[in-house]
């Protein structure tokens, strides 16, 4: 079987399964990119805080969560999860160990890894705008929220704008990693075809094709949204 | 099931053990594609096109694809092809260790070689055209004027990707390689312990992350030697201007 006909839409082809896969590694890298901006908040919002413990916990998260490898992360959410939920099964009498949704747990860990560097990108995009701004809405006797949704919001967003799109795209690559967990994503899908046509090259090439569509098309995604939000802005260089 | 400290204490150390492979893993790979990625920058600012856009190519795959893919390919799927597995070059394709170290360094290749460019075109271009004023050879210019000034323009950013490539090393426990998350895999599927041994591989990559990181931030300081002034400097300005104020 030559190679268009093994990664085809006929019946022993497996251009179904490969593209179903590649819609599991999309939904679970978004998934786990949303995850990741809620814990990048958070985490942005303690580091700005004015309690010390915040800040702190802050500082630990991000330093921790980027010096540790992903794949540790998420084989400690994976095995954490399970041997609780197998302990929960236990009560009710069943033996032996129950896995964890890998799609949640997975998602679920990616997220937290990319929390810690969306974090960064967005105290860094805060920290980018002009501080008068923010004390003459404070002038005009704007409280803190109004302030971050008039003022602080629009303009964080547009300077963070190219880092969370760095994020993405590293989400999107850490999602393979979910395949040790047995999420049936592009990569545990390529394991499979290879395995049962003794083709591995054909399939880990289909696959590393099919991040690559991804991740262009994302990233040209990006390079738009970045010109639009940065229309009508007189730039220095 | 309470939290052990005994336990705690025997995985970490029986995770010490992985940390040379890793080590080894991480130097080889950096070492090998930090060349690589020079002759990749010099392709990308060598202004023909027939020499950039290969190494352009080049860097877009390898940016735009997971490690993961990338280790699988060279070591799952390289075998696909029997005039390879024939071939006096089997011995090497046949052992994770060396495909791994290949998939690494080629990965790294591919993002130093940017980092590098954005060094190479940091320097001004005044400096260089002093040089060629004063004669100097396209040698001699990029030794003494270009390559040291781009070294430490890109330290920071290239730190970061040593540090990334620490933390890479643990994908090659996906291929069998037992380096410190390979045993950490093996200790949880053992124990069903996953906090106990996350925590003391964590705490070991923590700690070599740190170690890479202030020996990058010391180089950067013994290659600046003229900011290392500067500092001195503004810090009796500002110390003037307490006083004055």
């Amino acid at each position: 079987m030559d190679y268009f006909q093994l990664m085809g839409f006929s019946a022993d082809g497996w251009g179904h399964d490969m593209l179903r896969a590649t819609g599991m590694t999309v939904a679970v890298a978004f998934i786990g990119f949303a995850v990741g901006l809620i814990f990048g908040c958070l985490g942005a919002a303690a580091s700005f805080s004015n309690a010390h413990a915040l800040r702190l916990a802050a500082a630990a998260y991000t330093t921790a969560l980027r010096g540790i490898p992903d794949l540790l992360v998420i084989y400690l959410f994976y095995f954490g999860s399970s041997s609780v939920i197998s302990g929960i099964a236990a009560l009710f009498g069943s033996q032996g160990f129950v896995g964890a949704p890998a799609f949640l747990t997975g998602a679920l860990a990616i997220g937290v890894v990319s929390g810690a560097n969306q974090t960064q990108v967005l105290r860094g995009a805060v920290l980018a705008l002009n501080k008068g701004e923010v004390e003459a809405g404070r002038a005009y006797g704007m409280g803190p929220l109004l302030l971050f949704r008039r003022i602080i919001l629009p303009q964080a967003a547009r300077y963070a704008l190219p880092g969370v799109g760095n994020v993405w795209q590293l989400v999107m690559k850490e999602s393979a990693l979910i395949s040790v967990i047995g999420l049936v994503e592009l990569m545990r899908q390529a394991q499979v075809g290879a395995g049962s046509t003794r083709q591995p090259f054909s399939f880990y090439l289909t696959a590393a094709g099919l991040y690559l569509l991804i991740t262009f098309a994302s990233g040209q995604a990006f390079r738009l949204a970045e010109a639009r939000t940065m229309r009508g802005l007189r730039r220095g260089i | 099931m309470p939290f052990d400290l005994t336990f705690l204490w025997q995985t970490f150390v029986s995770l010490l053990s992985g940390i040379p492979l890793a080590l080894e893993l991480a130097a080889l790979s950096v070492a090998t594609g930090s060349l690589l990625a020079f002759g990749l920058a010099l392709m990308r600012v060598s202004r023909r096109w027939w020499l950039d856009l290969p190494a352009r190519f080049y860097i877009f795959a390898f940016r735009g694809t997971p490690l993961l893919v990338q280790i699988y390919i060279i070591y799952y799927g390289l075998s696909q092809f029997p005039a390879l597995r024939h071939s006096f070059l089997w011995p090497v394709f046949r052992e994770a260790y060396w495909c791994a170290l290949a998939a690494l360094a080629l990965n790294t290749a591919a993002y130093s070689a940017e980092i590098m460019r954005g060094g190479l075109l940091s320097v001004p271009a005044g400096q260089i055209e002093a040089a060629r004023a004063c004669g100097m050879a396209r040698i001699l210019l990029f030794r003494r004027i270009i390559v040291p000034q781009a070294t430490r323009q890109m330290l920071p950013g290239y730190s970061n990707e040593v540090i990334l490539m620490v933390k890479s090393t643990s994908l090659a426990s996906t291929i069998t390689i037992m380096e410190i998350t390979g045993i950490a895999a093996k200790l949880i599927s053992e124990s069903y312990r996953p906090v106990e041994v996350f925590i003391s591989a964590g705490a070991i990559y923590l700690s070599l992350n740190f170690i890479v990181a202030r020996l990058f931030a010391l180089l950067e300081w013994s290659l600046w030697p003229e900011r290392r002034k500067n500092r001195l400097q503004s810090n009796i300005v500002e110390k003037k201007g307490e006083l004055h104020a």
